[in-house]
């Protein structure tokens, strides 16, 4: 495993090199599949699983005015039960009253064990290019990575759940922001790109659930794990909008939505993007 | 021109339905204010969207026959033609502009340089670009097979001023009508199009 780990650092940092010009997305797009022909061989060499490791070590640290691990966090299956948990996630949780995501969720047992405030972490939730994955988004890759090879089963059935998809679903298609965009506007067609990049089909649970159940996931072309919170920001900055809050009721409803619509799909976790 | 709206037409009628249970549009917005809570004031219409916007998310891109001949006639009431009626710039400044992604993210705050149109991330223009995207038709010479008519050379004046002025719940951003681009630019974009001696009709 050690020595696949170091190869495929180099193998990273070469396509990291590669400069993002869009003449180059072919390139690496093909660079990329050639990795993914690696991984299949030896999935435990995706860099992801550092960020995993990373994850499941803050799992069991003390931390926070409260001196607390995250070992008594309930993520729907009971105190500090993480295996599966994430296949079952969006969920609602009757402690905090809201549905919620995995990060969304860790965002709440960081706070309410540790004492540390989530107001203060979302204000700079995610990593700078080539900036290793913050705290939340380690464990979250951990969390994750133990529903590996199993299928989403979220139940999304209670009212609340139901609500968080319906809102979801009206979100990915409602235009905003002086492009006029909405997810709908590059994600609801099968085969379309945008420049080259392959633009999935969200809307469609054939596709969705090929995509979804990867993230979070290692992203070559920033050098770091990227959650599904973040990829969301990325959208709604490529959509012209603000930056959009980790955890607010939002990404949780769209998160919810792209989970249902993914429902049939196998978590494979850490996955590796583009 | 006909053709490619038939079979747009089509994708969005293949396109699901909108799920059974509805959303109430206040609730929607009410979630989209708090999930932006570093939004500069000035931002506060990026968050709602304007009537046609919320026209086009509710219908999925499918407005209704009324629905779509009101969008219609609200956006051609936003085109602001040259003083002069000349509606063609340079292309070399075109090509410039249809490659360019720059501006309106938070990132690309203070601006640094002028806004692009970023065309190419949906169509296909000259030949020697073999990076573009495919959310749009390819615009491969795109005046020659128009004669490089002058009723052409408006029409595409108007199609990047505001695109749902021909086509309701295009998605194609408005450009002129949302001020992304210049009269002089979308004149610039114009010529890219429609000039004979731009790359995208010589294909050279
Ligand atoms: C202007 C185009 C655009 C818009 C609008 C957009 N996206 Fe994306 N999205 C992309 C691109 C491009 C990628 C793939 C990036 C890559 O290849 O790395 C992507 C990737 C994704 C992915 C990961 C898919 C995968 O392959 O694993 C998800 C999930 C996603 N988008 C959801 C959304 C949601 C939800 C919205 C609306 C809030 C949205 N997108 C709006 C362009 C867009
Ligand atoms: C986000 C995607 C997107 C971007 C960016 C975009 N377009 Fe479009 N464009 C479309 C789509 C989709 C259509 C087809 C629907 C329609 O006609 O509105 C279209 C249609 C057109 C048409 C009409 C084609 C015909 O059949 O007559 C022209 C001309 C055009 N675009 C030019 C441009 C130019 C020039 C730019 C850049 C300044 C641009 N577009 C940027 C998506 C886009």
């Amino acid at each position: 495993m050690k020595r696949s780990l170091v190869m495929l650092a180099v193998a990273f940092a070469a396509v990291a090199a590669i400069p993002r010009a869009h003449a180059q997305d072919a390139e690496t797009e093909k660079a990329i599949e050639k990795y993914r022909a690696m991984l299949r061989e030896d999935p435990w060499s995706n860099p992801g699983y550092l960020d995993a490791d990373r994850g499941e070590a803050l799992w069991t640290t003390r931390a926070g005015p409260k001196n607390a691990s995250f070992e008594q966090c309930d993520l729907g299956k009971g105190p500090g039960k993480v295996d599966g948990a994430f296949a079952e996630l969006p969920r609602y949780f009757a402690d905090a009253d809201r549905v919620m995501d995995l990060e969304t969720r860790l965002l709440w047992c960081r706070e309410t064990l540790q004492g540390l405030s989530a107001a203060d972490y979302v204000k700079r939730p995610h990593p700078a290019g080539g900036q290793p994955v913050k705290e939340i988004g380690a464990i979250a890759t951990y969390v994750a990575s133990k529903s590996s090879g199993q299928k989403f089963a979220a139940r999304l059935d209670r009212p609340q759940e139901q609500d968080a998809v319906a809102l979801g679903e009206t979100l990915f298609y409602r235009r905003s922001g002086p492009f006029d965009f909405a997810c709908a506007t590059c994600h609801a067609q099968s085969g379309l790109r945008i420049r080259l990049q392959g633009l999935p089909y969200l809307a469609e649970k054939k596709e969705a659930s090929k995509v979804i159940g990867e993230w979070p996931a290692y992203r070559v072309s920033n050098t770091h794990v990227m959650t599904m919170q973040h990829r969301l920001l990325d959208c709604y900055w490529q959509m012209r909008m603000p930056e959009l809050q980790m955890g607010s009721d939002a990404s949780v409803a769209l998160i919810a939505f792209l989970t249902k619509q993914a429902e049939d799909g196998e978590i494979a976790v850490p996955g590796l993007k583009r | 021109m006909r053709i490619t709206i038939a079979i747009l037409a089509l994708s969005f009628a293949a396109m699901p339905a909108p799920a059974q249970k509805k959303v109430d549009p206040a609730r929607a917005d009410t979630a989209i204010k708090a999930a932006f809570p570093t939004a500069p004031a000035d931002w506060a219409s990026r968050l709602t969207g304007d009537e046609t916007m919320q026209q086009c998310s509710a219908s999925h891109n499918n407005p209704a026959k009324d629905v779509a001949a009101a969008i219609q006639k609200r956006e051609q009431g936003t085109i602001v033609y040259p003083p002069d009626n000349n509606f063609m710039g340079d292309w070399q400044k075109g090509e410039r502009l249809a490659q360019s992604g720059y501006g309106l993210r938070f990132t690309d705050y203070p601006p640094r340089q002028a806004n692009g149109g970023n065309c190419y991330a949906c169509h296909q223009l000259t030949k020697n670009e073999v990076s573009y995207g495919t959310l749009g038709p390819s615009l491969s010479e795109y005046g020659k097979l128009r004669d490089f008519k002058p009723e052409a050379v408006k029409a595409a004046y108007e199609k990047l001023y505001n695109s749902h002025m021909a086509f309701p719940c295009s998605t194609m951003p408005r450009f002129g009508a949302n001020k992304i681009l210049t009269i002089e630019q979308i004149k610039d974009a114009v010529a890219l199009l429609m000039s004979p001696e731009s790359p995208v009709n010589t294909g050279k």
